[in-house]
């Protein structure tokens, strides 16, 4: 067994409460299964994704962040997730060009009904990080525990 | 140009146009020139200096002064405008107090690359057009002046004055230069060597914070790193974590809104190209958004603040082509 194979890594997901916390909610109800790796953070939108909360996150250990808001043009407060959706390009993009792994970020739409996307998302993102590894580029030394 | 400049500082508080100048004064040294704020002629005639190291950009100081009662002239060059305009954009600066005196501008000089081309113990540096007759301590040399400029000037976006009461000299025009070719260069490498570049580069901080001090559009009056409970307060960066989380929120702060005036990289003491963060979100956006400048009118909304609803998907960060 490899050293990947023993590796759980920490998932943050930040999910709009309209939308994807729903999603998830459904997809327990449903019975359908995902890691217990995903922490979920609610947030009241997309848009409250302040860029300093993935940083905090990768900062207090997370290895991967996620964001998981509602579909383009079915925003509850009808606009949040387009700002959402260009801040965070260039923040990927600017993580990127710092040289932070590219995979370690992510944004997907869930809607309250998509249950099964929300769970295929999370276990497809958890398998993803699984194979990047623990985040070495971007963590807090003092947050390490051996 | 000092000499114009300086007559019309003394002119415009003579005749009573503007209650105080804000310019430049010599600071530690002759090259340290600093902002200042001038009241009396006297003041003007004894300590306004304008040379080569006037690279301060005096825009920043205008949001306090436009506010103090009074009126008050400033001197601003072409990229300085740039910051100007974006702060009027946002409400920032009260326009009706400030007499703005546009001054061309032939680049400004890097004291550092003097330095580096072998002049130590610097003490006079006097312009020509083309050359700079350097006065150490122990001999005189002669440099080209296109070889001491600041980086920013090098290539620089812009001659243009954009908003002016009053031009002193020719006002130029906006030109092409090739100011993205080192993040280019940066995007071509391999995420590792990537990483490598901006541990080197950012390792150097001190977390001085006058990056942020200086930065025309980093003027909030509350700022997350002044707060005590954010845990992010000033002070020196613990790890490297704390390094790149600076730089990365100071630069998205300001994404959209940065003029690429390049007062970050000028103010440096450890001589982190912070510039190239901020062109990389000027590069970013001009290519995914469309060609915007910061400060370059008074209508276009900040692309941060705007959306389309075609606007590509995060995901196309992982999917593009390079490494």
């Amino acid at each position: 067994m490899s050293v990947n194979e023993q590796f759980q890594p920490t998932i943050v997901a930040f999910c709009c409460n309209w939308c994807s916390y729903a999603g998830a909610d459904l997809s327990g109800t449903n019975r359908l299964q995902y890691p217990a790796n995903v922490k979920i953070i609610r947030i009241p939108c997309s848009c409250r994704l302040n860029p300093m909360f993935i940083l905090r996150a990768f900062q207090k250990g997370a290895d991967g962040v996620i964001l998981c808001g509602c579909h383009p043009g079915d925003c509850h407060y009808t606009t949040g997730n387009y700002y959402a959706r260009r801040r965070m390009t260039l923040l990927f993009s600017m993580l990127d060009f710092m040289g932070i792994e590219r995979g370690r970020t992510r944004v997907e739409w869930v809607s309250a009904a998509e249950g099964a996307k929300f769970a295929a998302t999370m276990n497809e993102f958890v398998d993803t990080i699984t194979k990047l590894g623990p985040n070495r580029r971007l963590e807090d030394l003092r947050c390490r525990k051996e | 140009m000092q000499k114009r400049i300086k007559e019309k500082a003394l002119e415009l508080l003579n005749t009573g146009v503007v209650d105080r100048v804000l310019g430049w004064k010599i600071g530690e040294f002759f090259y340290d020139l600093t902002p200042a704020v001038f009241e009396t002629a006297e003041e003007v005639e004894e300590n306004f200096v304008y040379s080569g190291f006037s690279g301060a950009n005096l825009s920043k100081y205008l949001i306090a002064q436009s506010r103090a009662g009074g009126k008050v002239a400033v001197f601003l060059k072409p990229c300085d405008s740039y910051s100007f305009q974006q702060l009027l954009k946002e409400h920032r600066i009260l326009r009706e107090n400030v007499y703005v005196v546009g001054i061309s501008c032939d680049g400004m000089l890097d004291i550092e690359k003097i330095r580096a081309a072998g002049c130590d113990g610097v003490i006079a540096v006097k312009e020509n057009v083309d050359s700079l007759e350097v006065e150490t301590l122990y001999d005189k040399k002669t440099l080209n002046r296109n070889d001491c400029l600041l980086e920013r000037c090098l290539v620089c976006k812009s001659k243009k004055v954009v908003v002016f009461d009053e031009m002193i000299g020719e006002n130029g025009e906006e030109q092409e230069t090739a100011r993205f070719e080192m993040v280019a260069k940066l995007e071509a490498m391999s995420p590792e060597d990537r990483f490598e570049f901006w541990r080197g580069e950012l390792s150097r901080c001190i977390r001085c914070n006058a990056c942020r001090n200086v930065c025309p559009a980093c003027s909030c009056e509350k700022c997350v790193f002044d707060n005590d409970k954010s845990g992010l307060r000033n002070k020196a960066a613990a790890d490297d974590f704390e390094e790149n989380l600076f730089h990365l929120i100071r630069a998205f702060h300001v994404a959209g809104r940065c003029t690429d005036c390049g007062e970050c990289s000028r103010v440096c003491p450890q001589n982190i190209p912070l510039h190239l963060l901020n062109r990389k979100y000027i590069k970013d956006i001009n290519e995914l958004y469309g060609e915007y400048q910061a400060g370059a009118d008074m209508e276009t909304k900040s692309p941060l603040t705007n959306f389309t609803f075609e606007d590509c998907e995060p995901s196309i960060i992982h999917e593009r082509g390079g490494v």
